[in-house]
């Protein structure tokens, strides 16, 4: 074998292949995500940005759980087409206490970025009930046993505070009234409560 | 971004261009010292290697990506701070409320920069605005007779109020139908649109003085009120008690659309006319919201779907 030929180094060593292909694979990453964990667009709040009450941070959890994120996006791209339905385009200053974010990355409903107070809070329960009780053609599947199930908000505080160690600006008084403020609660009331609360931090600031 | 970070992305994104210049260049030599064709000093169970180039046309689609890698990054904003020269950005990012979004998308109209979607929206609304703000000038009653403005607001509707009120706008349990020309809140076509501006909150509230007993003797006399068949002796302890009720339903029970208290005497129930339902209407009370739809649509949109919904129940 010719001395001169040097990529042999790298394909008779496999560590060092590895590390090679990881410092170049990491340019992208350096460039396009390490100067967003420092920029002012993606770490300050918009101005009417609320953090989620105890039942709203509640309801979310409930909205992992149930996996809405797999059917509904949060995120509405800066096109007329979508704006014209769901209102303004997200921005980044609406998700920065978000952890994690539930942008999505499927529609077959509709984007939720803006449903907070788009509709009342009775259709969403005769929605969740039932969705083809108010949309006949909708394909979403039904969520009764949400409006069974209580809350105890045994872990209510822990999740404030866990939210709190990230940066959201709750008070003592917040966490220590967590439990109390969703114990004996339905999933379905603290979902429909985060639902209406959704992109309001942008449209409906004081 | 701060000069740091602007000088960060830049730096490492021209030195990672010119060395994948510097790696293709290196390629296209042959460095090995053996001619062109000729086996390498290489071989694995019987299979050799040959010190062939590059392929011709992939090197060239690698130059091609290289030059649209820089004319790209002059275009447009992709080097740290430098905007492009073309002075395009696809929306306002960098905004903290509706207000500062506003101020952004008219400085940048004012520095001449393309906002993508600005554009998108100024290009609709140069088509469009006209045809809206025509609409709007008319007065609601001939709209409703105009064939094309009322297929405009139907689209309108099918997009914004199916989902509560049906496609075929005939509404459900807890949301009215609009077809039937029984308002709660008026059905002139200034009160349609104020109820789609501005949005109605309706509360029937919870009437816990009353034991079960009595709400099924006011739910009895309730049902009386449209004719119906129901036990006299029922109905009549009920109408004792109906008195709270006449605050709102008014003393003929025929409604109060000043409240959107609903017309008891004309057997159309928003929320179901059997006595069961009547009596959890009783018990826990109800609370119909319809939004405000202004700062969504906006006047000119509502104008055109009063006009539709105002000529549902005029045939």
């Amino acid at each position: 074998m010719s001395k001169n030929v040097k990529h042999d180094f790298v394909e008779k060593r496999v560590g060092w292949l590895a590390v090679l292909m990881t410092i170049a694979i990491s340019i992208g990453g350096l460039v396009e995500i390490t100067p967003l964990l420092f920029q002012k667009q993606t770490n300050e709040p918009v101005v009417g940005l609320k953090p989620y009450t105890a039942l709203e941070m509640e309801g979310r959890d409930i909205y992992i759980r149930e996996g809405c994120s797999n059917c509904h996006s949060q995120m509405i791209r800066p096109f007329r087409a979508e704006t014209e339905r769901y209102g303004h385009y997200s921005l980044a200053g609406e998700h920065v206490w978000e952890r994690p974010f539930l942008w999505g990355s499927k529609r077959t409903g509709p984007d939720l970025a803006r449903v907070g107070g788009r509709y009342s809070d009775e259709w969403h329960y005769v929605h969740l009930m039932n969705p083809r009780d108010v949309v006949e053609d909708s394909n979403m599947p039904a969520f009764p046993w949400l409006a069974e199930n209580k809350l105890d908000g045994e872990l209510t505080a822990k999740k404030l505070e866990v939210f709190r160690s990230f940066g959201v600006p709750y008070t003592d008084e917040d966490i220590a009234g967590a439990q109390a403020a969703v114990k004996g609660k339905t999933e379905m009331e603290a979902l429909i409560a985060y639902l209406q609360v959704l992109g309001t931090g942008l449209t409906q600031a004081e | 971004m701060s000069s740091f970070w602007s000088a960060w992305i830049i730096v490492l994104t021209l030195a990672f261009l010119v060395g994948i210049i510097w790696l293709l260049r290196w390629n296209m030599s042959n460095y090995t010292g053996i001619k062109e064709g000729e086996l390498m000093d290489h071989e694995f169970d019987g299979i050799v290697e040959i010190n062939n180039p590059l392929p011709r046309w992939w090197m060239i689609l690698f130059w091609i990506t290289i030059v649209w890698g820089f004319v790209y990054l002059a275009l447009y904003p992709g080097l740290g701070n430098f905007a492009g020269l073309l002075g395009w950005s696809s929306s306002n990012q960098d905004v903290r409320s509706l207000e500062e979004s506003q101020q952004a998308t008219a400085a940048a109209r004012e520095a001449g920069l393309i906002v993508e979607y600005d554009r998108q929206v100024d290009q609709a609304e140069e088509k469009f605005g006209p045809v809206f703000a025509a609409l709007s000038e008319r007065p609601i009653e001939e709209l409703a007779q105009d064939e094309e403005a009322v297929k405009i607001g139907q689209r309108l509707f099918l997009q914004n109020c199916a989902q509560c009120h049906g496609s075929n706008a005939m509404g459900g349990k807890g949301f009215p139908n609009l077809t039937d020309n029984d308002w709660l809140y008026g059905g002139s076509p200034a009160a349609i649109k104020h109820s789609l501006m501005e949005g109605r909150n309706g509360v029937m509230p919870a009437q816990s003085q009353f034991n079960d007993q009595q709400i099924t003797e006011l739910a009895t006399y309730v049902m009386s009120l449209s004719g119906r068949k129901v036990d006299p002796e029922l109905a009549k302890a009920g109408e004792a008690n109906f008195m709270v009720c006449t605050a709102c339903h008014g003393q003929d029970a025929k409604g109060n659309q000043a409240l959107g208290a609903p017309n008891l005497t004309d057997n159309i129930w928003l929320y179901g006319g059997s006595q069961e339902a009547i009596e959890e209407t009783l018990r826990n009370g109800r609370n119909g919201v319809m939004p405000a739809w202004k700062d969504i649509l906006g006047e000119d949109k509502i104008h055109v779907i009063s006009s539709y919904v105002y000529g549902l129940s005029q045939e």
